[in-house]
């Protein structure tokens, strides 16, 4: 049985298409992805978007739409996927993704572009509690990303330079707007940009944290999300969390789609 | 004529005039003469973006001078008193008492007083609008500040916003870069449209500046665009003030107070107009301080007596 | 006076209120600074020279983290600084 999951994020669109095989008598999950951008100005509205991302990864699979059993759809432009069958909230999938990935994970924490996010979850992938902030461009990535460009360093530069750095510089900003001015006077006043960047992140990481700090911090951690490819980030979240491990899944910005198409399978039985 | 014997502690005296600096507004009151004044006070209130000092005669406003605050904020406090002082030919030790608010409050070297911009903005609104004034709105540069006060300009409710960018001044610079018009042009050019639009849905700045992008995307104008965003941040400071309670007497101060594109809103949005002012209302802050250092003068002289 | 120190952001609205004519010679003692996790209170003199309490700057624009621990995501029943104040001077928005 071939399934789909569709993350309509703020600016990417990420597909999942789950088959479960038999393999030696035991289950698997084969599984293929396609992400594509629809951050304005792109060239694509958001249902067009899901549109085309759909259709490339099916084709990419080989499969056409009639073997998909059913497609649930999760994300801020859910309601934009016309051929969705189901929607379901970000912190039901991005539970569920996490937990598939990390049957011990308890803790899910997902940063997105604009939102930041901690759920926590039973041992079956349910999110039994979740606290996001959302609507601030401050409490997620998207605020790093703005201070990279004030920085003039793509974002792995950045998170790189963070780590480079071991002093904690507390910002006053607290929006992402004002906080450009003030990392140009820090630059300004010659501060290192290894410090700058660890500050930024650090911000964030505090930010999130305490968002996860509202459901509780236990069992293991695992952080979903394009940030995870952020190094800088994740270690700032380490310290401001006050843990040494957080799991950190491959193809992290997937999670939310992939934990689509598992409830989507589950659902069909 | 009697004097008010009082000490004057001037940590710090300006000492050298630059005379590249330029003077963007300074105002004096010829009809006064300040040689035969009891009491002179001056209230300082250096902001984000600009900076006024005021100077009050006996109680009543004589002067005032409006600049753009330089990187150095102490610099900006003597800069913008000395273009007053230059003025009337006044001197730092004529005066006898001086406040300072806004950044002002910890970076102005010779006050005498510190006084938050809440309180200074209620009392410099109360004087320049009259006892009714009841509701007061100041969109700064980097902030925004709803207040209500008394028949005395006593604050009875206020909040003010520096944490998020939206209804400040900098969240209206962020679409004159994007849309590149001068910050001056916006307000007026949010008018040359068809039909008035809906407000972008993003309080966020950031996530604002987005759907404009994709307003344009859309077809809308660029004038339109920026009526949809002065639309938002008419709403966003509406309710802002609706927490402190708007009554009429409704007064607003500050950069925004010079842009009809949002001003005009709020007024539909409120359905109350606000009032007019013959002085400019950026002094409000400042002015509000040197009658706090006035009322505080009386106090004085009235225990020595 | 009501003094609202906070903010309203894109996430929402994030103030707690004083009511000044209730904390000036405060019955409780000023339970409120030490019933705070994070002490986020403080005793000032305000501009009418009355000694009430406020909420310290540097928290002022990260209330809705700062509060976070004393409001769990499953709702709470009441909050240490409210809970000490007897007066009822405090409030909290959210």
């Amino acid at each position: 049985m071939i399934t789909a999951g569709i993350d309509m994020g703020s600016r990417t669109v990420k597909v999942v298409l789950l088959e479960s095989v038999h393999v030696d008598g035991a289950p698997q999950l084969k599984f293929a992805v396609k992400k594509t951008h629809i951050m304005m100005p792109g060239d694509l509205d958001p249902d067009q978007a899901a549109e085309k991302v759909y259709g490339d990864v099916l084709a990419g699979a080989g499969i056409t739409r009639d073997q998909v059993s059913a497609v649930f759809a999760t994300g801020a432009g859910r309601k934009q996927v016309a051929f969705a069958t189901e929607g379901i909230t970000e912190m039901t999938a991005g539970a569920k993704g996490a937990n598939y990935m990390y049957p011990l994970g308890r803790t899910v924490v997902d940063v997105g572009a604009e939102e930041g996010r901690g759920m926590k979850t039973d041992e079956l992938g349910r999110a039994i509690d979740f606290a996001g902030n959302e609507k601030c461009a401050a409490g997620a990535g998207s605020f790093a990303e703005a201070m990279s460009r004030a920085l003039q360093m793509t974002l792995k530069e950045f998170g790189d330079a963070s780590l480079q750095s071991d002093k904690t510089i507390p910002m006053n900003a607290q929006c992402t707007v004002f906080a450009e001015s003030e990392v140009v006077s820090l630059i300004h006043s010659a501060t290192p940009k290894n410090d700058i960047a660890k500050a930024v992140l650090d911000a964030v990481a505090s930010r999130v944290c305490a968002m996860v700090r509202r459901v509780g911090i236990e069992g293991e951690v695992v952080l979903i999300g394009g940030m995870v490819h952020n190094a800088g980030f994740v270690q700032s979240l380490k310290n401001a969390m006050g843990v040494d491990k957080i799991s950190l899944p491959d193809m992290p910005e997937y999670i939310s789609a992939l934990g689509c198409a598992l409830i989507a399978a589950e659902r069909q039985h | 004529m009697s004097s008010i014997s009082v000490e004057v502690t001037a940590e710090t005296v300006p000492a050298k005039k630059e005379f590249w600096r330029w003077q963007e507004n300074v105002w004096i009151d010829e009809t006064k003469d300040w040689k035969s004044a009891k009491i002179i006070t001056c209230g300082i209130d250096v902001g984000s973006v600009s900076s006024q000092a005021v100077l009050v005669v006996d109680g009543e406003l004589y002067g005032f001078n409006s600049m753009r605050t330089g990187n150095n904020s102490p610099d900006s406090a003597t800069n913008a008193l000395q273009g007053v002082m230059d003025k009337c030919g006044m001197t730092l030790k004529d005066i006898h008492y001086v406040v300072g608010t806004g950044y002002g409050r910890v970076n102005v070297p010779f006050a005498h007083k510190a006084i938050t911009e809440i309180a200074c903005h209620a009392r410099g609104a109360n004087y320049m609008g009259g006892n009714g004034v009841r509701t007061i709105l100041d969109m700064g540069g980097q902030d925004c500040k709803a207040i209500h006060c008394d028949e005395k300009g006593k604050v009875t409710n206020f909040l003010m916003n520096d944490k998020c960018a939206a209804g400040t001044g900098r969240g209206m610079e962020v679409i004159s870069d994007l849309m590149q018009i001068p910050i001056a042009e916006l307000g007026p050019r949010s008018f040359e449209i068809d039909a008035e639009p809906d407000a972008v849905s993003s309080v966020c700045v950031v996530f604002a500046k987005s759907e404009a992008l994709g307003l344009l995307k859309a077809g809308y104008t660029k004038n339109k665009v920026i009526a949809a965003y002065c639309q938002a941040m008419a709403e966003r400071v509406v309710s802002l003030l609706e927490r402190i309670g708007v009554e009429e007497g409704f007064f607003i101060t500050g950069g925004i107070a010079k842009n009809p594109g949002v001003v005009k809103r709020i007024e539909k949005l409120l359905g109350i107009k606000a009032m007019e002012t013959k002085v400019d209302s950026q002094i409000a802050g400042a002015l509000g301080a040197a009658l706090f250092g006035y009322t505080l003068m009386q106090k004085q002289a009235a225990k020595a007596a | 006076m009501i003094a609202n120190y906070g903010y309203k952001d894109g996430s929402g609205e994030f103030y707690i209120s004083i009511d000044t004519d209730k904390c000036i010679g405060c019955a409780a003692e000023r339970a409120c600074l030490n019933a705070c996790p994070k002490q986020m209170f403080e005793i000032i003199t305000d501009d009418y020279d009355d000694e009430v309490a406020w909420v310290k700057k540097p928290n002022c624009r990260t209330l809705a983290y700062d509060c976070s621990e004393c409001k769990p995501a499953s709702g709470y029943t009441s909050l240490p600084c409210m809970a000490a104040c007897t007066p009822g001077a405090i409030k909290h928005s959210w």
